[in-house]
């Protein structure tokens, strides 16, 4: 199962709902692409609501930091929601749950973004 | 209900994601019918993905004149999985430390640290040329303080 994305926007943040796999090849070229799609379209507040997000490996913990250092040096923020888990206890073994702006509710989330 | 019956199966495959995917559906039906918890089992799963994708990705670099060779064993007291492929060969004493603060944010580099974190034993072996990753999960883990 490869990994889907929906783009929507809430007060100025692109939310970028993502279901599937995270893995090498699949879902990493997949997230690659929107993170860069939103970039492009001149958006750089990112909230990746990751909570239909199965499975990740490293290849895909791999491109959640790069999407973060992406949008970083784009002068933006990129926030991730809802994490399940697996995925929250990969960030904590791996040590970036505290590099990561984590929440866990969406109204909230948005908020969290500067004007 | 735990098959405690001893096993052992290896296969010969592509350097392809396809294998890599087989290799870790290989890894999880193992993992269940040696006992191992809901929790465990995706684990030690995912530290066999990122063995299978060091051997296709980083050893054979996808080369489809190379293969990997994933083989599995159950004994009465571990699961044993090695994988190896044909490549130029990886010293893991060279591997960057992904907790240290410098490699934090890099995209990469965290496949041999998650492999060692879910398994109890993880062993490196140079085939000249090739490389095998021996993932060892204990069948019945030690009790605290033990």
């Amino acid at each position: 199962m490869s990994m889907k994305v929906k783009t929507r926007q809430v007060d100025g943040v692109t939310i970028l709902d993502l279901s599937g796999r995270i893995t090498l090849g699949e879902g990493s070229v997949t997230l690659r692409d929107a993170v860069r799609d939103v970039l492009a379209k001149g958006s750089n507040k990112i909230l990746l609501n990751l909570g239909e997000i199965s499975y990740i490996d490293s290849s895909g913990i791999g491109e959640l930091v790069s999407a973060f250092t992406t949008v970083k040096n784009a002068g933006g923020e990129l926030k991730l929601l809802n994490l399940t888990k697996k995925v929250h206890d990969l960030l904590q073994i791996t040590k970036l749950y505290t590099v990561f702006d984590v929440k866990d509710d969406e109204a909230s989330a948005v908020g969290a973004f500067s004007k | 209900m735990a098959d405690h019956t001893t096993s052992r199966v290896s296969y010969t495959l592509d350097s392809s994601l396809a294998s890599v995917n087989k290799v870790e559906q290989t890894a999880e039906e193992y993992a269940e019918r040696a006992g191992f918890d809901e929790d465990t089992v995706p684990n030690i799963a995912m530290a066999v993905r990122e063995a299978a994708v060091n051997a296709v990705l980083h050893g054979n670099a996808y080369d489809p004149e190379k293969h990997i060779v994933a083989a599995f064993e159950t004994t009465t007291e571990d699961l044993i999985i090695r994988i190896s492929d044909q490549g130029a060969g990886l010293n893991p004493e060279t591997i960057p430390d992904p907790l240290a603060p410098e490699n934090i944010l890099r995209g990469s580099g965290r496949g041999i640290f998650l492999i060692r974190a879910f398994m109890d034993e993880v062993n490196f072996r140079q085939l000249h040329p090739g490389t095998e990753l021996t993932l060892i999960k204990h069948r019945t883990p030690a009790q605290p303080g033990t």
